[in-house]
């Protein structure tokens, strides 16, 4: 049986975040051929709706709404379930991002339904959908699906879904006038403490530092290579802790959980709660002056030395052949 | 404040996980209170201290989870909740726990109820937000500071790195992210106290939900462990030579640049 999936599409500093593109992949796999709809929640979002559509979108709605232009629960909830209740879809997909996060439990409430959450990997199509995802950080995997027919319910990793090749189609976007009122959250400010730029979430290469940086100015080198190779940079909880970076940085069990296509190790040993927040990576390279650090057993290639011998000569050779 | 904090008990983070039949063997496993929970009950124990009232810990589980309740009272908790569906609920979800956890909250006149952000074992990060839609009241999620004025609520929250600053009123739940507070250690004379303080048990019966209300919406089909890495290479020779070879390995071999 297929499925008509409404996806809920996000934008980050004026852009679409990848994992929408990737969430609507997913969605194709799930429709098993019927319709996959689109949806932009914002203040002026309107504007994305083709981008949508070139990316495998065969339908965009979207909810504009001067109380959208932060995403509270409220106000996201309410305009989402206003295009449940339109659209009637039998799948969900999110992007497992803060809004995801957020959001998704109370839609998956109000639907009385399961929702499967951070999903890295989808086996079969329609009705046969059976989604994988990590749990013990990552330290095993679970196939899960939904029990009963219901509103099928997922929220993908970033990172994970490859997205579809990028075509021009055309596509119908409409917007639905919905009423936002009884806002309980109201916010007042955000304050950027992530670096501008590349999403350490979404980044397909991450420099990532621990207490071997020895100090705030030793992350210089590794934000070097990062910015060559367009990447983001990383860091222990140790590195954190010594105040060598800021907690945004943090990957591990508390922290961000990241799978990059490529992940360089700087001066980081490897501790158990580290890797659970790194080990999926899909390459792993390793520099430590220790040749006995834990993280070599993840790395798939190794090099033992001081991390500012190397990693200035590793931005030199890329350099060289990029 | 009539304060409630939702608390899972998990494994060890340190564990080795096995895998047999399809599933996680517990044998012999160290739990513990969820990592996040923690956070939860420090700033529970926190804001009773500077508004007073009460603060009660609840989990779900089998008998084995006194422990961890016994470990929250003795960090500071006034009262432990044990909903015991050892002998009622074969299959648990997102949706039974937090259905579960809702009915039980739903007379109580809750002011604030905290919950960790996630729990490091299933770790969907659902049943808060999901309690929270079922008692209808607001929810903030992944906090790293709570401050209470009268009827205001000021909250600094994580989102995905930066900080977002936010108004909202009470009743409220929240859960808590990293960077919320240091819990503390229970103290000798709190694991003494804690023995004497009240950790009611309760079944489905007693909150009046039949089994059929809480069946799973999910099911797990399998469990596995991912396949093993083989053994990485360690490169060899001087260092300029090293990362010349790596740039090499990474665009030819491993094909990520």
């Amino acid at each position: 049986m297929s499925k008509k999936v409404l996806v809920l599409g996000e934008t980050r500093e004026g852009a679409l975040r990848n994992v929408s593109f990737e969430a609507i992949a997913a969605a194709k796999k799930i429709s098993g051929g019927r319709e996959v709809v689109a949806v932009l929640l914002g203040e002026a979002v309107s504007e994305f709706g083709n981008e949508l559509i070139a990316y495998g979108a065969d339908r965009v709605i979207t909810v504009e709404h001067p109380h959208l232009k932060s995403y509270t629960s409220d106000g996201y909830g309410q305009a989402f379930m206003a295009v449940v209740d339109q659209e009637q879809p039998e799948a969900i997909v999110f992007g497992h991002t803060a809004v995801g996060k957020d959001l998704s439990p109370k839609i998956a409430s109000k639907l009385q339904t399961g929702l499967i959450s951070d999903v890295t990997d989808i086996e079969g199509e329609g009705a046969d959908a059976v989604f994988i995802r990590p749990i013990y950080s990552g330290k095993a995997f679970e196939k899960v699906k939904l029990k009963e027919d219901g509103v099928v319910f997922i929220s993908v990793r970033p990172n994970n879904i490859a997205p579809l090749e990028r075509e021009e189609r055309s596509g119908d976007v409409s917007s639905l006038s919905v009423d936002i009122t009884n806002l309980r959250t109201i916010i007042k400010n955000v304050v950027r403490k992530s670096a501008e730029g590349v999403d350490l979430s979404e980044a397909k290469v991450i420099i990532a530092g621990g207490r071997g940086v020895k100090s705030k100015d030793g992350f210089e080198p590794l934000q070097e290579l990062a910015d060559l190779l367009g990447g983001a940079v990383g860091a222990s909880r140790g590195a954190c802790d010594a105040d060598y970076c800021d907690y945004s940085l943090q990957i591990g069990q508390t922290g961000k959980v990241v799978t990059p296509d490529l992940y360089i190790a700087a001066g980081i040993s490897g501790a158990i709660q580290h890797m659970a927040g790194m080990s999926n990576s899909k390459v792993i390279v390793a520099i430590n002056k220790d040749p006995e650090a834990n993280i070599f057993k993840v790395a798939d290639y190794g090099i033992v030395g001081d991390l500012f011998d190397v990693i200035p000569l590793l931005t030199e050779e890329f350099k060289k052949v990029m | 404040m009539n304060i409630y904090v939702l608390v899972k008990r998990t494994f060890d983070t340190e564990e080795k996980l096995v895998v047999s039949g399809g599933q996680i063997q517990e044998d012999g496993a160290e739990f513990i209170i969820n990592p996040y929970d923690e956070y939860a009950i420090e700033e529970a124990i926190t804001v009773r201290d500077a508004h007073g009232g009460e603060v009660t810990v609840v989990t779900i589980g089998d008998e084995e989870a006194e422990k961890q309740l016994r470990t929250a009272l003795a960090m500071g908790a006034d009262k432990a909740v044990l909903i015991n569906t050892e002998d009622d609920v074969e299959e648990m979800d997102q949706f039974t726990a937090a259905y579960i956890l809702a009915e039980y909250l739903k007379d109580k006149e809750a002011d604030l109820i905290l919950a960790g952000n996630v729990a490091i074992d299933g770790g969907s990060g659902q049943v808060g937000p999901r309690v929270a839609d079922l008692l209808d009241i607001n929810y903030v999620t992944t906090i790293t500071s709570l401050e209470i004025e009268g009827e205001t609520v000021k909250i600094v929250r994580d989102i995905e790195g930066d900080a977002e600053e936010l108004e909202t009123s009470l009743p409220l739940l929240v859960t808590a992210q990293q960077g919320l507070n240091e819990p503390r250690y229970p103290s000798l004379p709190g694991i003494m106290k804690a023995k004497k303080k009240p950790l009611e048990e309760l079944e489905l019966d007693d909150l009046d939900i039949d089994e059929e209300d809480v069946e799973a919406k999910t099911e797990t089909i399998e469990v596995y462990l991912p396949p093993k890495k083989q053994a990485g290479r360690i490169l060899e020779g001087e260092i300029p030579s090293q990362v010349s070879e790596l740039v090499s390995l990474l665009r030819s071999e491993a094909k990520v640049i």
